[in-house]
């Protein structure tokens, strides 16, 4: 992800800075052709993800979300639907970089392991997802995103309204959004995305959508990225799981969460050396 | 794909021997052609008649061989929509817009459009007859995004004009005074439509509006292919500047607002001042 540069306390004042870099793709500019063209990676990493990046900074410097990851700008900035400008470039920002990653020369083919058992419970068969990926990358009207998701999260959803609302939690799901939309707001993991702004492949197949998509499946992918993803994102679902039993369970027991009261800002005060301390 | 900028072929099956024919300028300011049939001089305006009758003749015979789907449609009272021609060539907006951008803007995106929408409209047809609302409600998005689609670029095509057509001559008359009065100035008008139309996320389009029941003129935005009238039904289009990347993007790559300042040397506002009059009256 991009790197930030935590918390640079300047001696003289109190000014804290944190800023977003551009992050280069794991491989060289040319490295993915002839399935995506060298001049495509200079202008679609070099220009658009560059100025995404560049806006950020500036829109954030001096204000609340300085210093937050780039995730959490992203959740706040969604403000549940009612966006806010640092949203776009933030969320451009942290798309782009997932995509780069969603990529590596000599990729495609077939993923393997949990990721295929997953795929195939989920999906029926590899092909079915393909075709359901493909379709939905083709059928994003205008600018946007096709993405592979897995989703662990129950009916209420903070931040957004959850557009897959079920019972049934812990399935890969795929999911189209537009302009700078990604999943991280409904509180999904995202695994895999393709981007389907014109300005991703109209330098290499025009307007010939399916196309780009069709090399970008079995050229591109890097499933190798997107089941460490997976990893990942089970290894998360079951964290919050297991918090929420603790939660629930300390609930139901009467006591109070003990979490909080390590960053309790309250100092107490005590009159005399003794040990017994009137305030709890 | 080898794109011939000069010499613009909607119906490519047919070969059309017209060969660009020859012009002078006239004392008085107006063009003279030599045509290659005839031998004769016309004017401009009646070549263009002769060119378009010859064509509709060919394109007539070819397109009776492959009429049937087309009358069937016809039978069943559906209208099929088709592509416009382009009144100039694809490489005439040259150097603001590429003959390149043009010809897939017009043959690929345009007509795609075209395809969808037809067919989005076919089994539209189809649902209502059989009075299947929720396929009904289903292809509303569709034929949005196509009809809309189909609907903006054919405004598109004829806001926009080859400079000796008068693409870029300012607006006279009523249209002038209305921008004077409504913006300060032309140039604060195209000073707005480039800011919003530089500023709009993803794709869209930026339009200069008669508001029919304000009687005023207005800048508007539209997201994908909405057409201006989603934004109110007494809004007319008199401009639209289509902002999706594939207008500009072979040319200008991500600088957005280097075309939006090119643009404006081709467009058509003489176009702009005759719908204006007509929906002002």
């Amino acid at each position: 992800m991009i790197k930030e540069r935590r918390f640079v306390r300047k001696a003289a004042s109190n000014v804290i800075t944190a800023t977003y870099e551009l992050k280069a793709p794991p491989y060289p500019l040319n490295a993915l052709e002839p399935h995506m063209s060298r001049e495509t990676l200079e202008y679609h990493w070099g220009k658009h993800h560059r100025t995404y990046v560049e806006n950020l900074n500036k829109q954030v410097v001096g204000t609340d979300l300085e210093g937050l990851s780039l995730e959490d700008i992203i959740i706040v900035t969604y403000n549940k639907g009612d966006i806010l400008p640092a949203f776009n470039n933030a969320a451009q920002a942290w798309n782009h970089d997932f995509f780069w990653e969603s990529m590596k020369p000599g990729g495609g083919g077939k993923p393997s392991g949990d990721l295929l058992d997953l795929i195939e419970r989920d999906f029926g068969s590899f092909e079915r997802f393909i075709e359901e990926f493909k379709s939905a990358a083709a059928t994003q009207f205008g600018s946007g995103w096709a993405w592979l998701a897995y989703k662990a999260n129950r009916l209420d959803v903070e931040n957004a309204v959850n557009p897959w609302p079920s019972e049934k939690d812990k399935k890969l799901v795929i999911v189209k959004s537009p302009n700078a939309m990604n999943p991280l707001v409904w509180d999904y993991f995202p695994l895999l995305t393709i981007d389907v702004w014109e300005h991703a492949y109209y330098l290499d197949f025009q307007n010939q959508r399916p196309d780009y998509i069709s090399v970008f499946m079995e050229k591109l992918v890097s499933w190798e990225t997107v089941n460490t993803r997976l990893e990942k994102a089970k290894a998360r679902a079951a964290e919050r799981e297991m918090e929420e039993e603790r939660r629930r369970k300390e609930e139901e027991e009467g006591k109070p969460t003990n979490e909080e009261d390590d960053d309790d800002d309250l100092e107490m005060y005590v009159d005399n050396d003794n040990d017994d301390s009137e305030a709890e | 794909m080898k794109i011939d900028v000069n010499h613009r072929n909607p119906h490519p099956r047919v070969r059309l021997a017209l060969p660009l024919p020859k012009y002078k300028v006239l004392p008085h300011g107006g063009f003279m052609y030599k045509t290659h049939i005839s031998g004769c001089t016309l004017e401009k305006k009646n070549l263009l008649r002769l060119q378009m009758a010859l064509r509709s003749l060919a394109t007539r015979k070819t397109l009776t061989l492959a009429l049937n789907s087309t009358r069937l449609a016809q039978s069943r009272a559906l209208q099929t929509f088709s592509l416009p021609d382009l009144p100039y060539d694809y490489g005439a907006l040259e150097p603001a817009i590429s003959g390149e951008i043009m010809q897939l803007h017009h043959q690929k995106h345009h007509q795609t459009y075209i395809t969808n929408y037809n067919k989005a409209l076919e089994q539209l047809h189809d649902a209502i007859q059989k009075g299947d609302s929720s396929t009904v409600v289903k292809l509303q998005s569709a034929i949005k995004f196509n009809g809309g689609g189909h609907i903006n670029h054919s405004i598109f095509w004829k806001n926009l004009a080859p400079i000796r057509e008068g693409g870029g001559e300012p607006p006279h008359g009523s249209l002038g005074w209305a921008i004077d009065t409504n913006f300060g100035s032309l140039e604060s008008l195209i000073q707005k439509m480039n800011a919003e139309g530089a500023a709009l996320q993803g794709s869209g389009w930026v339009w200069l509006g008669l508001d029919k029941e304000l009687k005023k003129l207005v800048v508007e935005t539209t997201a994908n292919q909405d057409p201006l009238v989603t934004n109110g039904p007494n809004l007319v289009p008199l401009l639209g500047i289509d902002v999706w990347e594939h207008a500009y993007y072979l040319q200008y790559k991500n600088v957005r607002p280097d075309y939006l300042k090119n643009v404006w040397k081709v467009i058509n506002w003489k176009y702009a001042s005759e719908v204006y009059e007509k929906e002002s009256a």
